[in-house]
């Protein structure tokens, strides 16, 4: 311990540094999140309307972005699609953690075979490569909004049940746990007043992470065309739409793709520095 | 550590309990595949015949395809087939799956055979550099743009690619045009992109684990020690760290190619690649289910297989995984 604490001044200035990136990330996300509020207000046409008589303009041309496969303005469907594909991300999110958290947070509390039942189910499902296991869901009811959120919750719900789980063991050794049970309180209580509140932040500190996750499982899904189905258009589906122009050297596919990689970078720049600071590494698990 | 006779046989037998848990993993998959595939879907035979089938070829089809028999009993049997190497006829041509997935499957292991010949040492090497030379601008560039990399979804990474090699370069096709063997060179060509694409992903992954699994090593007190009586940082590396850091890189590498698994499907379709992977995605859109279901349990068990040697490597390298409490 006081070996660490001693140390030379390098934690500092690597610190500082990170800092400076998790501003450009900071900046990136929030800039993305006024789009997805502010984007329909912004948008110089309908998303839907054919405003050019060519198509594939090119970016800077009369159209800020250019214009799409059919001669729509790109820069109009881009902000229409910020809200869909940052909406869809964090509801599915939102969706993973209020499955998986309190599953977890049961299944430590309980024990037994509750927790033996549950958590043989969560490694199958974390078996199954996320994308496939959404191929296998739509395949089966169909690509609409409110399965892609199912999907989405259940293909993620494991990975918040694992964490919540870990976090709820530890706690669950602690004395006033131990206390609250000699007490005679009930496994419930003991989940909503000892447990709960001391998961809630180390749950809350994941959630980064397993939004891009969702974000990429989304639009994975909207690029391969089986995920948000016209007219709406997410940027994963707006990139499937322009591929055809790819081969011929038109970038549009390119906008779309661009912005979703901004979004994703800078998300995981703000959790770097973050995970950093607090010695965690991050890492792709579970994709 | 202790590395007697009972030593050995604790290995042996968190072994095979680990290989026990994964039967038991890869049997609920089976049940969740079937699940989705099977139980989920409306009516098969009112897909197959249409809406104007009468009710009594409804009924006969769905006694031949066993549809009448309760859940269990139609899971069962489809279990017993799928064990068997039975995997079942396509709805969508008729023709046996296995005929239909054989070559395809053939050309997926092509391509991640070669993303993995490709990456696998690239990343190695860039992950120890990186940890050898920690904190260097070397060591900086290679922590922000790995990071960058894992970040972005693999379409963005194939349209840069083709942009930049296919359209403006014209080195190599933007399209893969496998199915006509002409020259190795021609294959080599049309394999690039694709391999590429999925390449970036991986080695980046695997370059940030490997660097942070040596940097775990590094920071251990006997390396500690090592310093401290003066050993050359070459020979810790060499003597010290390198047997300790060979488990946790195996258990990273065989991850990533777990990872490959999940992968493969976003760049298949990219490309127009003729894989298993395009296949799949192909059965979606026909709802053509046990096609479907047989692609997915080929993928899930090689991400299986994948995950379990990762979890032996981690079991082998870990002398605190190795004597659990």
């Amino acid at each position: 311990m006081s070996i660490e604490a001693a140390g030379d001044t390098a934690p500092t200035r690597r610190r500082l540094r990170l800092s400076g990136t998790a501003w450009v990330g900071a900046s990136i996300v929030a800039f993305w999140i006024a789009m997805a509020i502010g984007g329909p207000w912004l948008a110089p046409y309908d998303r839907g309307t054919l405003v050019s008589d060519n198509i594939f303009d090119p970016i800077g041309s009369q159209f800020l972005l250019g214009t799409d496969y059919l001669g729509r303005d790109m820069l109009s469907r881009l902000l229409a699609g910020a809200r869909t594909t940052l909406g869809l991300a964090g509801v599915g999110t939102a969706l993973a953690i209020l499955i998986g958290a309190p599953l977890g947070m049961l299944a430590a509390v309980i024990g037994g075979w509750v927790d033996m039942a549950l958590s043989r189910a969560v490694d199958a499902l974390l078996s199954i490569p996320t994308l496939l296991f959404g191929l296998v869901i739509v395949a089966a009811i169909g690509s609409y909004i409110p399965v892609l959120l199912l999907a989405a919750a259940l293909a993620y719900a494991p990975g918040h049940f694992r964490l919540a789980r870990a976090l709820s063991m530890d706690m669950n050794v602690m004395d006033f746990v131990e206390v609250a049970r000699a007490r005679g309180e009930s496994t419930w209580w003991i989940a909503r007043q000892e447990i709960l509140p001391n998961i809630v932040m180390p749950l809350l500190t994941d959630i980064g992470l397993r939004f891009v996750f969702v974000l990429l499982f989304m639009s994975g899904l909207s690029f391969l065309g089986l995920g948000v189905q016209p007219p709406d258009a997410d940027w994963g589906a707006m990139v499937r739409e322009n591929l055809s122009g790819l081969s011929y050297g038109y970038a549009a596919a390119l906008v779309p793709a661009t912005a979703l990689a901004s979004l994703t970078i800078g998300i995981n720049l703000v959790i770097d520095s973050l995970s950093a600071r607090t010695g965690r590494n991050i890492s792709r698990g579970g994709a | 550590m202790r590395w007697s006779i009972d030593g050995a046989h604790d290995v042996i037998r968190l072994i095979a309990g680990r290989l026990g848990l994964g039967a038991v993993t890869f049997l609920v998959v089976t049940l969740i595949v079937f699940a989705g595939t099977q139980l989920l879907p409306g009516d098969v035979a009112q897909q197959v015949l249409g809406p104007s089938a009468t009710q009594a070829t409804l009924a006969a089809l769905r006694h031949t395809l066993g549809l009448d028999q309760a859940p269990y009993v139609r899971y069962l049997s489809w279990l017993g087939r799928l064990l068997t190497g039975n995997l079942g006829v396509s709805l969508v041509n008729g023709l046996p799956n296995s005929e239909l997935i054989g070559p395809r499957l053939l050309h997926t292991l092509l391509l991640a055979g070669a993303t993995a010949v490709f990456s696998v040492p690239f990343a190695l090497v860039v992950g120890a550099a990186a940890a050898m030379l920690r904190d260097s601008l070397f060591d900086r560039v290679v922590t922000i743009v790995t990071l960058c990399v894992v970040s972005v979804p693999e379409f963005f990474l194939a349209t840069v690619l083709v942009l930049i090699f296919a359209v403006k370069l014209g080195w190599v096709p933007a399209i893969s045009y496998i199915t006509e063997f002409h020259s190795v060179g021609q294959l080599l060509r049309s394999l690039a992109l694709p391999v590429v694409s999925l390449s970036c992903v991986v080695v980046a992954q695997m370059a940030r684990m490997t660097r942070a699994a040596i940097l775990n090593v590094m920071n251990s007190p006997y390396i500690e020690m090592a310093i401290l009586k003066g050993v050359p940082r070459r020979r810790i590396i060499l003597r010290h760290a390198l047997s300790n850091v060979i488990g946790p890189i195996a258990n990273v590498v065989a991850l990533n190619l777990a990872y490959l698994v999940g992968g493969v499907i976003i760049v298949e379709t990219i490309f127009a690649y003729p894989g298993i992977a395009k296949l799949t995605v192909d059965a979606v859109s026909t709802r053509d289910m046990p096609l479907l279901e047989a692609c997915a349990m080929i993928f899930c068990s090689a991400y299986l297989l994948f995950v379990l040697l990762a979890d032996l490597f981690a079991i082998v390298s870990n002398p605190r995984l190795r004597h659990p409490k």
